[in-house]
């Protein structure tokens, strides 16, 4: 009888679920697969292989600790964007609204080459800084910055919404019995916060250990020190060892897929827990 | 209950049909629609807008009828890899012969003599490896030697992704091999001069923007031409921040094409590919090159540019007793000598 009542036809739903079948398979499943049969190619025991190479290993160490400094810093800089983007109003809020997308939109190497020139030892920014003893770009620092430019916008846009449906009388009420402005924001606040921040900040990570374009440009590349695991790839590609790179995506798409999994788990459960 | 008809159960089918038909109708047209296509590598853009349009000209005034010729620019490796997945391309020009052995290996596309297809083994213009400093040249860079001392910071692109980064390698490597009489020194003096190297780009051309535009280190290792275009880029916008050092040796960097006779044949273009590329060959195929400040390999062309392109000593890849094969094997391949280089520091 449910069903009856409904508002649309069932036969919608047939072509909608066609759709997004073909869909999936075409852009994600099929091109995926490709991916894992290309580097089955060398077995197990070759990608192991790879991975005993010191130079991947130490891509490995730097992509992934670069990834997990900048998501934190993207934690709280999205936080505090979204905060204020809803809280408050100011002048050309709209503008600001919407330059959050910028990076979203932007070519990543337009982004990498302007961080280079701003950070760079004769940049407007690097400069100040270099007078300090302080290099940024071609160190891992500007990876990080790099990072926290593609990456902020994860943590905004998903955290935005929350914010903006957190009833205002929630925070009142808790000042009203008495409650801290922390103690607002620890024990009522955050509890309904926390899913999304950690959905975006999960996003911002598994994007930053696979960003390459404005990477490049602003690491320096230097073997051993700055060299990222997805300019490791284009390295074995351009020496036409498919499957050594590929065997390299693999593990970067295991590691972000588990990454994305458990946080999806973490959310529900939460999620469950408020209603 | 209402009950679901056979046909609205066969809808996701029939509609995920209809999508692979509209999009395999798509790519046909665009298949269609290719016309002649010319995969090269970076630095050449300029130099084969100017000769291609000269070439449509000539080909005009002979056979009557006109067709368009597409470029494809990008790092030579990259290019090759594109041409060996399927990029329908009907001439490769490239930085390296390995590059278009590597097509001819790996895909058959080429066939595996096509250096002996055109003259001079199908290798049109050269280059060579030069410095580009300050003005005034605050370090005093002079030669090879100058730029291995400490304290000297060089731009260079890394040699795993670039292919005119091997030349630059090679260039090195060779200079010292032939000074010092030895493999192990040569191989110290990379490595003295990979010490000193701040920034490894991906491409030739991200390594002169690290240089020019953001003003880091203190000599680019470049080609002549690229290093030539910098000069006259700055002369137009009125600045004179740069000037270009020739070593006492360089590496003679022998850029090839060919025709990648498969795709051309199945294309029905074998003969504008063919026609195309001994183009290159003929006077004003060299004086267009020798313009774009690649040297031309016609002697008369050469006499007559010889003011742009100083004559330096310069060694070729055979004199250092190599093949592209065997030098990419011993230097660039994993566990090569470039990836020694960088386990020891």
């Amino acid at each position: 009888m449910l069903i009856e009542t409904r508002p649309y036809k069932k036969i919608h739903f047939g072509i909608s679920l066609g759709l997004t079948v073909f869909y999936s398979s075409a852009v994600v499943i099929i091109p995926l697969l490709g991916l894992f049969f290309h580097s089955l190619g060398i077995g197990v025991s070759g990608i192991l292989e790879v991975f005993s190479d010191a130079r991947i290993l130490s891509a490995l160490y730097l992509s992934f600790s670069v990834g997990i400094i900048s998501a934190l810093i993207n934690l709280f800089v999205g936080f505090l964007f979204a905060w204020v983007l809803v809280r408050y109003n100011f002048p050309f809020k709209k503008l600001f609204d919407t330059l959050i997308d910028l990076p979203f939109t932007l070519p990543t190497a337009v982004a990498g080459i302007a961080l280079t020139t701003i950070y760079s030892q004769k940049g407007i920014i690097g400069s100040f800084f270099d007078t300090w003893g302080i290099k940024i770009a071609y160190t891992p620092i500007g990876i990080v910055i790099a990072l926290v430019f593609i990456g902020f916008p994860f943590v905004v846009r998903t955290v935005q919404p929350v914010i903006e449906e957190l009833p205002k009388e929630l925070e009142e009420s808790a000042r009203c019995l008495g409650a801290t402005p922390f103690q607002t924001f620890y024990k009522v606040l955050l509890p309904e916060l926390w899913p999304s921040l950690l959905a975006g900040t999960g996003m911002a990570f598994a994007r930053g250990i696979g960003e390459y374009g404005s990477v490049v440009f602003i690491s320096g590349n230097i073997p051993g020190k700055t060299e990222i695991l997805p300019l490791l790839i284009v390295t074995k590609l351009e020496q036409y060892e498919y499957e050594k790179a590929t065997s390299i995506a693999l593990v970067m798409l295991l590691t972000s897929f588990v990454f994305m999994f458990l946080i999806n788990l973490l959310q529900e459960r939460a999620s469950k827990k408020l209603s | 209950m209402k009950k679901t008809t056979y046909i609205s159960r066969l809808k996701p089918t029939i509609s995920a049909i209809l999508c692979i038909f509209l999009s395999i109708g798509t790519l046909s047209s665009l298949a269609a629609e290719s016309t002649f296509l010319h995969v090269s590598f970076d630095p050449t853009r300029e130099l084969y807008e100017e000769i291609n349009k000269s070439f449509l000209k000539q080909w005009k005034v002979k056979k009557g009828n006109e067709f368009a010729i597409q470029q494809s620019h990008g790092g030579s490796g990259k290019q090759a890899r594109a041409v060996i997945d399927g990029l329908d391309a009907d001439v490769v020009s490239l930085a390296l012969s390995y590059d278009i052995d590597s097509i001819s290996a790996k895909s058959g596309l080429i066939d595996a003599n096509w250096q002996k297809k055109l003259p001079n083994n199908s290798v049109p213009y050269y280059s060579t490896i030069v410095f580009l400093v300050r003005k005034s040249n605050p370090k005093k860079i002079k030669d090879w030697d100058d730029i291995v001392k400490p304290g000297v910071s060089i731009i260079t692109p890394n040699p795993k992704t670039s292919g005119g980064a091997r030349w630059n390698y090679l260039a090195a490597y060779g200079y010292a091999k032939r000074k010092y009489k030895s493999d192990e020194k040569a191989t110290d003096f990379v490595k003295a001069l990979f010490k000193n190297t701040s920034v490894l780009d991906t491409g030739a051309r991200g390594s002169t923007t690290t240089f020019v535009q953001r003003g880091i280190g203190d000599v680019l290792i470049t080609w002549e031409n690229e290093a030539k275009l910098s000069l006259d880029e700055e002369k137009r916008s009125g600045k004179d921040t740069l000037e270009v050092v020739y070593p006492s040796e360089s590496i003679r960097a022998e850029t090839p094409v060919a025709v990648v006779t498969k795709t051309a044949t199945e294309k029905g273009n074998l003969e504008k590919a063919t026609t195309y590329l001994e183009f290159l060959f003929t006077k004003e195929g060299q004086s267009i090159i020798s313009k774009h400040f690649f040297r031309p390999i016609d002697p008369a062309t050469a006499k007559a540019s010889a003011k742009e392109f100083p004559n330096i000593k310069l060694f070729s890849l055979s004199d250092l007793g190599e093949t592209w094969d065997s030098a990419q094997k011993k230097h660039f391949a994993d566990a090569g000598v470039f990836d020694a280089i960088y386990k020891t520091q």
